[in-house]
């Protein structure tokens, strides 16, 4: 039963036995991975992502460090210097950002023509007050007010929507039914009337964003809880004799981390929104008080003659929430299970 | 089904009541007077202004009055324009806002969709790239941050269309529409991009193929209403979107539009009209949720027959 | 006979993040008109990707084919345009899928979707188009096709729309028929009642069908000829007595070993020991070498050729080479040779070796 191939000449060597231990073939080769390095390994090819923690990085500095850099206070009034456009030293040579500005319909260098020395880098307002130190201040108020705000949520949307799954039965019943009414009111509805009871300023504005704010988060919590409570490793765990309280620490909140991280990056630019929405209409943060809101505001008023007061607000704001925006849709792509393959 | 819709309508009532019942509350505790306008009269004419509006009586018998009222449909009488129903002052409001509002879904969810399909179709080429871009760019772009810019750049610099005001018949609208309808386009590209791309890696468009389909067929006949249905879930989200954003955008373009009122309704003190806008904003957005809830059970074959929700 | 499906030197490529799988790394069969080949093998051995690639059914931009040739009544199906490919596609050639729960569009009425090949490749008007749909689902065995034919696919069972499947695939009376594991997610009455079907209709239609699976059981119950694929290769071809009865490949050995069998007085179930080799990197020589206790210097080297074993067997293994050393498969394949008239255990009724 030999075949009848043409069958080359080979050497008695090529035929002797090698034994293989099998079982090596079946090591796992990947090292394990704990948590947040799969979620950075992950993270790490999405470029969107990547630029936009840089560019985040990079305005929440300016944000610390940016009132401080060029010497102007934020609330300094100089009615003299009032209505300059950006002069940016070093540029101004290209024809941008060299403080010409239109007067009566015409161009002219408003430094010249008021005999200004001094530089501001994104001009002034119509009170004189430095554009570039009210920009960075404005941001951190907005980055604050935003992250307490993404803050809060998590913390009460979690507390609640875990509770409610958790302990499910009656007390889930009644968490619920109240759920069921809050999320019919619509949030602007909320929002606003939140915030005209209460005395304008920072406090008012994280309260009316969080009244309703924490329902997201609490349906999704609670829909995790649900899923995971009943899978078999939480039984095991309870036949085991663990206690609540690590079940949820040990079993339940590493599952639910990464879905909790990805609604909260959805919640802060969100939050953004919501602040310069109110600020924009006018009942958000009351002047000289700067936010993005107000600087928009401000900027739209005398958007017609110094649309340079307009255009920085609105460049940090919309960079602002392109790369919260972006970093959610990385993380979602890194860190929901569903999306791997 | 119907015992489902019997429930849901109940749940609609009882939130319209508690919204109503929270606002009327929420108003007494507001600084500044509703009549602060009337300022210049003495007592005796200001009890008389009082007794007309019906703010001389006790709380809880006027709470009764207006939720009286409120269930024949009667939202009160204006403070700040003398006299006027504010039944009537929301009605000559609401044309231009329906027509803002209406323009800016059909425009915004039909270019988004075919923007949505066209990324899906070009996965992971520079058309995919370009309007997921495109579609990160409409949902973080705040929507009065963009009508500035539409407004700035085409009306006041270019002189193309009015820069605002709602005497230009279709002209009037083109810009503010335009300003709306960026929320519901960038979500809705993104939500069919990522329904169609799901529903594109299919078995059942395996086999499709496999049956000898072409590329339009495959696109058009099997993928797309698939890929469709879900979108109606965003109805409610996007229709809450189009509110807030009508609040800004109308102030921009200075439309004479029930956003508009509202938001000068709160700089007036305006009690009246600030809870008729609130119940009317809050009774809409309450059934359009409502009504995608029912539509989606009549639409997707999967439920329309079992019956409840899928 | 005649070889209505030719597969030369298949090699295809797909194209990951990670760099270039070699799915497919040269793969040579044909189908003759009216029987069933059987592909068996286990998951990731490149059994499907070789009829999704008969069907140019993979995503065009990651997988590549790289060389080799398949021929459909005398046309290369790796050079001709889309848009021949869709009229081969249903009409020539057509596919069932594994899951019957997701391959049917749940928003199309299952009479549209079994009329969408007939009206697109048979010149037909709706009327008997409908009227050939009723037909079909008479066919498969769906009861009360009339007004069923309105039905979605959630209205129906698994087993029922596996036949509903079928029905769209024999829509236009395809030459080939290509049944990627039809069997593997319903319940085991039901797969039965399904192979039953597919033999039922072949008799009727002469239809040639490639029969994918990791089933030995269905093999045996369906096939005429079977082809044994591990890494991306077929390592053994011959009919189904000679891949039972008289299997030669290493690996074959390990699959027939590992199906339990009733008749056997030994319980203990057999597990070949290992994983499949990786395709990104695939291994030199043999590729089940590395789990193979049989495996020899050469095979670590050089990829083993096809020999012969009969004119209608064939194995790529080092252990048919004239120089190889004799070895003993092990006793389960023994017992079975011993069954095979020309096998070298081949017992006489009167006993002895041949």
């Amino acid at each position: 039963m030999r075949n009848e191939n043409e069958q080359e000449k080979l050497t008695p060597e090529d035929f002797e036995r090698v034994t293989i231990d099998a079982h090596h073939s079946e090591r796992i080769e990947k090292p394990s991975l704990s948590f947040w390095q799969d979620a950075w390994l992950g993270l790490r090819k999405n470029k969107a992502a990547i630029v936009s923690m840089i560019i985040l990085l990079v305005v929440i500095i300016m944000a610390l460090i940016g009132p401080h850099l060029n010497g102007h206070a934020g609330d300094a009034q100089n009615l003299r210097h009032a209505n300059l456009p950006p002069k940016i030293p070093g540029i101004e040579a290209t024809g941008f950002f060299d403080g010409d500005g239109k007067l009566a319909g015409k161009t002219v260098n408003l430094y010249e023509m008021k005999k200004v020395d001094e530089y501001y880098w994104f001009g002034t307002d119509g009170l004189g007050r430095d554009l570039f130190t009210r920009l960075w201040e404005g941001t951190r108020v907005s980055l604050f007010i935003a992250f307490v705000a993404a803050a809060i949520d998590m913390v009460i949307g979690v507390a609640y929507g875990g509770i409610s799954g958790y302990f499910g039965g009656r007390t889930d019943d009644i968490m619920q039914r109240v759920v069921e009414i809050l999320i019919g009111i619509p949030t602007l509805i909320v929002v606003i009337l939140m915030i005209m009871i209460m005395d304008p300023g920072i406090t008012a504005i994280i309260v009316a964003i969080t009244i309703t704010g924490w329902i997201g988060m609490s349906r999704i919590v609670r829909a995790q809880t649900l899923k995971y409570k009943s899978q078999e490793f939480v039984l095991a765990s309870r036949t085991l004799g663990a206690k609540d309280g690590k079940i949820i620490t040990k079993h339940l909140l590493p599952n639910m981390l990464g879905i909790i991280i990805i609604n909260t990056m959805f919640t802060i630019p969100n939050a953004i929104f919501f602040e310069a929405f109110l600020s924009f209409i006018g009942i958000g943060l009351q002047p000289p008080a700067a936010s993005l809101g107000t600087l928009i505001n401000d900027g739209y008023k005398v958007m017609e003659n110094q649309p340079y007061v307009l255009l920085f607000p609105a460049i940090v704001i919309s960079v602002l929430m392109i790369a919260f925006n972006l970093i959610g849709d990385g993380l979602r792509d890194a860190l929901d299970p569903k999306m791997k393959d | 089904m119907v015992k489902y819709i019997g429930k849901r309508i109940v749940y609609m009532f009882i939130t319209l009541f508690l919204i109503a019942t929270a606002s009327f509350f929420l108003m007494q505790t507001l600084p500044g007077s509703p009549i602060a306008s009337y300022n210049k009269l003495n007592d005796t004419q200001k009890a008389i202004v009082e007794k007309k509006y019906g703010i001389d009586k006790p709380k809880p018998v006027q709470y009764a009055i207006y939720m009286k009222n409120l269930a024949k449909g009667d939202l009160g009488t204006s403070f700040v324009f003398k006299g006027k129903s504010v039944n009537d002052l929301l009605a000559t409001r609401l044309k231009p806002s329906l027509i803002l509002g209406a323009q800016a879904m059909v425009f915004g969810t039909i270019v988004g969709i075919l923007l949505g399909m066209l990324a899906a179709l070009k996965h992971n080429t520079f058309w995919d790239y370009g309007s997921t871009f495109f579609a990160i760019l409409g949902i973080s772009i705040p929507s009065f941050v963009f009508a500035s810019l539409l407004q700035y750049w085409i009306a006041s610099e270019w002189h193309l269309l009015p820069v605002g005001l709602w005497n230009d018949g279709w002209k009037s609208s083109v810009l503010p529409s335009l300003a709306l309808a960026m929320g519901p386009l960038a979500l809705s590209a993104r939500f069919i991009r990522t329904e169609m791309i799901e529903v594109l890696n299919s078995d059942y468009i395996m086999l499709a193929k496999a049956k000898g389909a072409n590329g339009f067929e495959i696109a058009f006949k099997h993928a797309f209403r698939n890929a469709l249905i879900p979108l109606i879930t965003v109805l409610g989200p996007l229709a809450a979107g189009l509110v807030t954003g009508s609040l800004v955008v109308e102030q921009i373009f200075a439309i004479p539009g029930i956003g508009e009122q509202f938001v000068s309704s709160i700089m007036t003190n305006d009690h009246a009209t600030i809870m008729g806008t609130t119940l009317l904003f809050s009774a809409f957005l309450i059934a359009v949720i409502f009504i995608v809830d029912i539509l989606y059970g009549v639409i997707d074959p999967r439920i329309r027959v079992s019956g409840g929700k899928g | 006979m005649t070889n209505i499906l030719e597969v030369k030197d298949l090699e295809l490529s797909f194209h990951t993040f990670a760099g270039e799988v070699k799915a497919i790394r040269g793969v040579n069969f044909d189908l003759q008109k009216g029987e069933t080949l059987a592909i068996v093998g286990e998951s990731g051995s490149g059994k499907s990707v070789t009829t999704k690639s008969i069907m140019r059914l993979l995503p065009e931009s990651s997988a590549e084919y790289k060389n080799g040739e398949i021929l459909f009544e005398g046309r290369d199906l790796t050079k001709i345009s889309e848009k021949d490919m869709q009229k081969i596609r249903g009409k020539d050639i057509s596919m069932i899928f594994q899951d019957p729960m997701t391959s049917l569009n749940p928003t199309m009425t299952i009479g549209r979707q079994i009329m969408e090949p007939i009206l697109k490749h048979q010149k037909l008007n709706k009327s008997a188009a409908r009227k050939k749909t009723i037909e079909l689902l008479n066919l498969v065995g769906i009861p009360n096709a009339e007004n069923r034919y309105k039905m979605y696919p959630h209205q129906f069972s698994g087993g029922q729309r596996q036949r509903i499947v079928i029905a769209i695939a024999l829509a236009c009376n395809p030459k080939v028929l290509i049944a990627d594991e039809p069997t593997t997610a319903l319940d085991v009455t039901i797969q039965a009642q399904i192979l039953e079907l597919m033999k039922d209709i072949q008799k009727k239609t002469d239809t040639s069908i490639i029969f994918i699976t990791h089933d030995l059981g269905v093999v045996a119950n369906v096939a005429d000829r079977v082809a044994v694929m591990y890494g991306g290769r077929i390592v053994e071809i011959g009919t189904v007595d000679e891949i039972f009865y008289n299997p030669q490949h290493p690996y074959t050995w390990g699959l027939l070993s590992s199906m339990p069998s009733m008749d056997l007085e030994d319980q203990k179930l057999y597990a070949i020991p290992g994983t499949p080799p990786d395709l990104l990197n695939p291994p030199k020589g043999d590729a089940f070498a590395l789990r193979s206790e049989y495996a020899m210097k050469i095979d670590m080297e050089r990829q083993p050729p096809f020999f012969k074993v009969s004119d209608t067997h064939y194995a790529a293994t080092w252990l048919l080479h004239s120089q190889a050393p004799q070895v003993e498969p092990p006793a389960l394949i023994i017992e079975r040779m011993k069954t095979f008239k020309g096998s070298r255990y081949y017992v006489e009724q009167t006993g002895g070796t041949v």
